[in-house]
């Protein structure tokens, strides 16, 4: 063993007593945590290589496995934590980047957690959404400034909208970054429960063309993936210049997971790294950004509404403004704990903002210039149940992005491992061998219930509120109240302090 | 005044008022403004805004009798007075327009003034206190009206207080309404948008900016703001014929922001007529009644048969489902 300093993470813990050493464990770990050893006949385990994923300890038939934080610590220092210190022996023996998977881990605050919702007492009736109807279709679209009606009926079509049942959308995963029966159980669900899935950046594969009318595809800076017929296949096109995990910069779906259909879908050659430029290439300033728009209008006959997702980044109120401007239909923002497969450790831990901050200020910002009524708001970046929708909402949203809720409610254990391709639950990785580990039918009826359970739970939240309908809650900041934020931050957000 | 005394107990004497249209046929053509002022000192500043846009054709403090139960009333004045027309010109609005931001200036900027009545021939009358009592201190039996609401306050969310008694009015509308919306700050926000100043912090005067973007600005007819405010379920929606199902689909999607969400029960007053209109679940009570040409709306059966002890008609109107009452001789609202 060559000695890089390191020392394992966790600790695999093998009960003997239960162990039949059946090997489950070692063919279920593309780690390679579980080692089954010929002479002895047993099977063995590297702590090492554990990434505590789980996968062995779920599957195990006789329950014989945990897996714990190693005991190994360094002698306490208040700056040079363990973090930092195995940052360093990791760069001192690679000379390389460090990457990483999902949303930052560091402990930055999570506004939803200090937002608290109001109920009704007395002065108005809080409303049962089991005995009454209770409202959560959304539209995402650009709306007009006024109606054109002849003899009480409308006379001009709305320009394209997108129609939702819940205000849930699973948020950009491309193909290549997600295994294929991913995206089918996320295509599937969206179509079960009246929303969207998006593309991500990676094409669509041909077999999910069907689900044309729940798809949001996706253009970005490689345009990997992006020809006539896929711009028409689905409901919506969004281009995306930059997510909360890695402003800033591009993406990189290392050569090894581009296999065959991968490759078909995003148009590269097989084995070949698909390396998306930070910058689009057409796309140096605002008037660029409209000149996208309209080509993807025109190349779909305006019938279709155009979102452009952008980063939470310092000064994302006058972005937003700018894109609302350019002609977007619907503007997405990623916060700066949203989740991704592969990013750059420094950029997902340091860059961009919160995205309760942001979208507070891009609410604010698009209402003081008259202009939020026109576009559609879509937020995302930890969203991780029912209250954080209905607090976004309350906020300013239209509707959410979800990804990793969704990836999870697949079977994700948060290893934070997405970068390496070998997701044990058949999410992350291109491995047949993994991949066939999610059952898409399986993956379609969990994400649909995901919905349906957040569905259920916002219905209560809003009935409780005195609110049947969803756009009564839109922008509704009165139904917010802070705890333990500072004047400034209550200001950012627009709400009052709880006891105000 | 009979009629609302019997509700008597559905206010607690923390802000009475009524609205009244024809009662000024001498200045028919002039917008008689209402107001409160907390001094001598606020109104000389308030008046010199007046002056400065305003013909004022005259101006005077409106009579009032002494009633025991009213205390602490403001300086109560009113002016009637038409748009200067230089001032006018010049700032390319409409004639109305024009009104709306002078009041809203006022009720905005300037401390210890408040404009709570800037109609044609109309006028509020309101104040703290139980509405019987606000009616005998304004003399409301020397005005002779052919449309009156009446409202007595029950205030929960805001203080009571002489500009925060109902009706709302904003140019010809005015507004009585029994209720909590739940909606408040999402239809506020939107409101705000278009230059509405949503100062008061009571539903109300949101709901009477709700009628006059959609009616005036947007030019929208009652039914379809009535679809927008009380707007249908889907469930309903599905349900009409396609042109209907495309406008309402539209209507909600578009202007969803001024849905009004909680129980409400309101009169919108016009000079053409009123609007009587519930929630769209019926969360709150609302009774109407006919006799002859006259239209009776009130929260309790009992406050109609006060007065009109036998009506030729009595019913219950379903929740969004607007009772309009129009004038001899008018088409619209």
């Amino acid at each position: 063993m060559s000695l890089d300093y390191t020392t394992p993470q966790f600790i695999i813990e093998r009960n003997r007593d239960r162990c039949i050493d059946c090997r489950v464990c070692v063919n279920q770990c593309a780690n390679e945590a579980h080692i089954y050893d010929e002479e002895e006949g047993r099977v063995v385990s590297d702590d090492s290589r554990c990434v505590d994923c789980h996968r062995c300890v779920v599957l195990c038939p006789t329950r014989a496995l945990s897996v714990r934080k190693y005991p190994l610590e360094y002698k306490e220092h208040g700056t040079w934590t363990a973090r930092d210190i195995n940052a360093i022996y990791k760069q001192a023996a690679t000379g390389g980047i460090l990457l990483t998977g999902m949303g930052t881990d560091r402990n930055y605050r999570i506004y939803w957690d200090h937002l608290l919702l109001n109920a009704s007492q007395v002065t108005n009736p809080s409303i049962d959404p089991l005995r009454e109807p209770m409202e959560l279709k959304t539209f995402l679209g650009r709306k007009p400034e006024s109606l054109v009606i002849e003899n009480g009926r409308l006379a001009e079509k709305l320009p394209p909208q997108l129609e939702l049942e819940v205000p849930v959308m699973f948020s950009a995963m491309s193909f290549g970054s997600i295994s294929l029966n991913a995206h089918k159980s996320l295509a599937r669900a969206a179509e079960e429960m009246g929303t969207y899935f998006n593309t991500g950046e990676g094409g669509l594969h041909r077999e999910l063309y069907r689900y044309g009318q729940n798809t949001i595809v996706q253009v970005a800076s490689g345009r990997f993936g992006v020809h006539q017929d896929y711009l028409n296949a689905g409901a919506a096109i969004e281009i995306k210049i930059g997510q909360g995990a890695k402003p800033g910069i591009g993406g990189h779906l290392p050569g090894e997971k581009v296999g065959t259909e991968v490759s078909l879908t995003r148009m590269i050659p097989r084995g070949s790294d698909a390396i998306s430029p930070a910058p689009h290439h057409d796309i140096y300033s605002i008037e660029d950004l409209r000149q996208l728009i309209f080509s993807l209008k025109e190349a779909t006959n305006y019938e279709k509404p155009v979102s452009v997702k952008i980063a939470a980044v310092h000064n994302v109120a006058a972005i937003a403004s700018g894109i609302a401007r350019a002609g977007a239909d619907i503007i997405a923002i990623d916060g700066f704990r949203a989740g991704t497969g592969a990013t750059p450790l420094r950029t997902r831990d340091n860059v961009g903002i919160p995205i309760e901050l942001a979208l507070a200020a891009v609410d604010s910002r698009l209402r003081e210039e008259g202009i939020r009524n026109q576009v559609s708001l879509v937020i995302g970046g930890t969203i991780r149940n029912s209250a954080d929708i209905v607090k976004a909402i309350a906020l300013g949203a239209d509707a959410v992005y979800i990804g990793t809720s969704a990836l999870i409610a697949l079977g994700c254990h948060m290893c934070q491992q997405c970068f390496t391709g070998k997701c044990n639950w058949g999410i992350a990785t291109q491995d047949p061998n993994l991949v066939k580990r999610l059952n898409p039918d399986i993956g379609a009826r969990r994400a649909a219930n995901l919905l349906r359970a957040w569905a259920h739970e916002i219905k209560e939240l809003l009935g409780g509120m005195g609110i049947n309908a969803l756009e009564s809650l839109r922008g509704n900041r009165l139904m917010l109240r802070g705890i333990n934020l500072t004047t400034k931050e209550l200001e950012i957000l627009g709400v009052k302090h709880a006891g105000e | 005044m009979k009629s609302i005394a019997l509700m008597h107990d559905r206010s607690n004497g923390l802000g009475g008022g009524f609205a009244a249209y024809g009662i000024y046929p001498e200045y028919a053509d002039h917008y008689a403004l209402h107001v409160f002022y907390d001094s001598l000192a606020h109104r000389a500043a308030a008046e010199e805004f007046i002056n400065e846009h305003f013909n004022v054709d005259a101006s005077e403090m409106i009579q009032t009798r002494k009633v025991k139960a009213i205390t602490n009333s403001p300086l109560i004045w009113r002016y009637f007075v038409q748009p200067k027309k230089n001032r006018l010109l010049a700032s390319e609005l409409t004639e109305e327009e024009y009104m709306v931001q002078c009041v809203m200036k006022i009720n905005s900027c300037y401390d210890g003034a408040y404009i709570f009545s800037s109609g044609k021939n109309m006028g509020a009358f309101k104040g703290v206190g139980y509405p019987e009592d606000i009616g005998e201190f304004f003399r409301l039996d020397e005005y002779k009206g052919y449309i009156w609401t009446a409202h007595g306050r029950f205030p929960t969310n805001t203080p009571g207080w002489w500009g925060g008694a109902h009706p709302f009015t904003l140019l010809d509308w005015s507004i009585v309404h029994n209720g909590e919306i739940s909606s408040y700050d999402a239809n506020a926000r939107f409101l705000e948008m278009f230059g509405y100043k949503c100062t008061l912090q009571t539903d109300t005067e949101v709901i009477t900016y709700i009628f006059d973007y959609l009616m005036r600005k947007q030019g929208l007819s009652i039914e379809l703001a009535v679809a927008t405010v009380a707007a249908p379920l889907w469930k309903e929606i599905d349900r009409m014929e396609e042109g209907q199902k495309e406008t309402i689909k539209a209507l909600r999607t578009v202007f969803g922001s001024l849905l009004v969400n909680g129980p409400f029960s309101i009169i919108l007053g016009t000079r053409n007529g009123i609007v009587a209109l519930n929630d769209r679940i019926k969360l709150r009570n609302m009774v109407a009644a006919t006799k002859g040409d006259f239209l009776y709306v009130a929260s309790e059966e009992s406050g109609i048969r006060e007065i009109c002890p036998d009506p030729e008609e009595v019913w219950v109107p379903k929740g969004g489902e607007p009772v309009i009452g129009l004038l001899e001789g008018v088409e619209h609202i």
